[in-house]
């Protein structure tokens, strides 16, 4: 193909991935949050805005579109107005190796990158920076106080993370996530490796600061941790990142322990979202069924319990290994 | 395997083209109207005192040097990992020694209360 | 000119221009922050030199993770970040001097060394070959780095105990 060609594709296929993770992802999971805290605390949720209160979000967004947009005058305005943009964007990153279904042509995927699984990692690390600097740049106690705790869990809970990519890397012997979902054709790597699937959950919970690992967002004590001073259309570029992130875990949890697009009858990509909502629904659920971990609790947790689960299930995956490969 | 790379580049760079779109829009529409207290620091409602950038626990800086070295260790597995299922014992036995020496490091850090959050 | 040479270009003027403003810039954070295109113009580099797995560990280990680390080290810091830190003094001139002489030599020599061009091809997936010399020639050095990454461990700890 000429090099244009190879531009205009990557260029569409931008468009397209950033615009279905703001729709599908930011705009139906805010609603979809909304409507299964709803019906978890038996009421109803939105109702009004469209059938059902489908629109709800959707109108949000236009309301959101006309707020004015505060800058605090003690804030740092470069790297406040910067941090808006490193957010989502870090978020979005991680959606370049996951993929979605396959089709007559390959798999569906943005870039199915040889070192993929690590790319993953590396782009979900730079979420981090994103947080630091809103939390900074803020220059207000709340925000910074909310940072700073982010960046402590969210690297604490890297390592675990880290380790559980390795864990299924070496079962699949391969870093790319289209050869680790085919290596799954007969068994998806939830029954081979239960340990390493439940660190991974956990440890993308707490990389999304979702309940039980909200602190970093506690409302009742740092009203909205690192971006309590945003306003309008700069909340709603916070919430897209925070979403987006959510559903990237979500789908590369089920590319790597869920048999990806994998599945009997369905298409392939109407499997891959199945599986990636179920998911999602475990992440609303859990926020409903437990309270907020301590910081002390939190930090335990990750490098006294998780850490130690993950490398001694790693060692014990290198030995079934070397066993079935001899 | 360039090219590969030449996508994610255009990625990154037209996604933080659309990302900075809403915030183009909301210039051109979002109304304004700041007078000094609006742009006060939000403090629950009362006079912000000092500046929020001061010095922070030691804790913090503890956690991430701890949490580098662990990030660093993971580094060398993923290579490792390509290649363990054909290394046969040789490559478990490695690894073996590598995460024990490793581990050895948590429990230090474990012992000395560096994993403590006081 | 080809492509590649356009990516690299655009790239060291990335890392270039932002690397300045580390330097020069009189607010730490700003330094900090202006360290992550920096880290990200130099994986570029790492990406048009075929070491895709350098690359993502660029990003992984300086972008994500040293980064954090330099912030929280700021945030320790008395006053450090509320501060206007003086980056230059009355010695700029003679250092940027120095700075120029150094450049002008290095660039000397790597202009004037016959570079030996070896016949050979680079490894097309080249985390595979980095754990196969894992495995292999850099079986000791694999171990010998876990080693010097608990001696780093320990020298941490230790010296970050004694501040408290």
């Amino acid at each position: 193909m000429p090099w244009w060609l190879e531009l205009i594709r990557a260029i569409v296929g931008t468009i397209i991935l950033f615009t279905g993770v703001a729709v599908v992802a930011a705009m139906f999971g805010v609603l979809l949050e909304r409507k299964i805290s709803g019906w978890m605390q038996s009421r109803l949720g939105p109702k009004h805005v469209g059938p059902q209160g489908l629109l709800q979000t959707l109108a949000d967004t236009l309301k959101l579109l006309q707020k004015e947009n505060i800058v605090p005058h003690r804030a740092d305005r470069a790297i406040f107005a910067t941090a808006v943009i490193v957010v989502p964007l870090a978020a979005l990153l991680d959606y370049v190796v996951i993929p979605f279904g396959t089709t007559r042509w390959g798999p569906l995927i943005f870039r199915d990158l040889n070192v993929g699984v690590v790319y993953f990692a590396a782009t979900s690390s730079l979420v981090v920076v994103g947080i630091l600097m809103a939390g900074w740049g803020s220059n207000n106690k709340y925000a910074l106080l909310g940072g700073l705790r982010s960046a402590a869990q969210m690297v604490s809970y890297e390592i675990p993370m880290g380790l559980s990519l390795i864990t299924v890397a070496l079962m699949a012997g391969s870093l790319s996530t289209v050869t680790i979902v085919n290596a799954q054709a007969g068994l998806w790597y939830i029954v081979a490796q239960p340990v390493a699937f439940l660190v991974f959950l956990t440890a993308a919970t707490a990389e999304v600061n979702r309940v039980p690992f909200d602190l970093v967002e506690a409302e009742s004590e740092l009203v909205a941790g690192y971006f309590s001073e945003y306003s309008g259309m700069r909340f709603a570029l916070f919430q897209l990142g925070e979403y987006g992130e959510m559903f990237a875990m979500a789908g590369m949890a089920v590319t790597l322990f869920l048999g990806g697009w994998r599945g009997p009858v369905l298409p392939p990509v109407l499997w891959f979202v199945i599986k990636l909502y179920a998911l999602i629904f475990v992440f609303m659920w859990v926020r409903w069924t437990y309270p907020r971990f301590r910081i002390d609790q939190l930090l335990n947790f990750s490098w006294k319990v998780l850490i130690p689960v993950s490398l001694l299930n790693l060692v014990a995956t290198a030995f079934v290994v070397m066993v079935m490969h001899r | 395997m360039l090219l590969d790379w030449g996508y994610v580049a255009v990625f990154a760079i037209v996604g933080a083209i659309l990302a900075a779109l809403p915030l183009l829009v909301i210039w051109l529409i979002a109304p304004r109207s700041a007078y000094p207290q609006k742009l006060e620091t939000y403090e629950s409602g009362v006079p912000t005192i000092g500046q929020a950038w001061s010095q922070f626990n030691v804790r913090y800086y503890l956690f991430s040097l701890v949490f580098v070295v662990f990030d660093v260790e993971i580094i060398y597995l993923y290579p490792w990992a390509v290649v363990a299922r054909s290394g046969g014992a040789l490559a478990f036995v490695e690894i073996l020694i590598f995460l024990v020496i490793l581990t050895l490091g948590l429990v230090y850090a474990w012992r000395k209360g560096a994993l403590e959050w006081v | 000119m080809s492509g590649e040479a356009i990516a690299f270009y655009v790239l060291a003027a990335v890392t270039l221009g932002s690397g300045v403003v580390v330097v020069t810039s009189p607010n730490v954070v700003h330094s900090a922050v202006a360290l992550v295109p920096t880290f990200l113009g130099v994986t570029g580099i790492y990406v048009l030199l075929s070491a895709e797995f350098v690359a993502v560990i660029q990003v992984l280990i300086y972008a994500g993770a040293i980064t954090v680390l330099i912030l929280f080290v700021i945030m320790l810091t008395e006053g450090g970040t509320g501060i206007r830190a003086r980056q230059r003094n009355e010695q700029g001139a003679i250092g940027a001097a120095v700075a120029a002489a150094m450049a002008g030599l290095l660039i000397a020599v790597a202009v004037r060394t016959p570079w030996a061009r070896l016949p050979g091809t680079l490894p097309t997936y080249t985390p595979g070959a980095i754990g196969q010399s894992f495995l292999g020639p850099n079986l000791l050095v694999f171990e010998g780095t876990s080693v010097v990454l608990l001696v780093s461990l320990v020298g941490a700890i230790v010296i970050a105990r004694k501040e408290e």
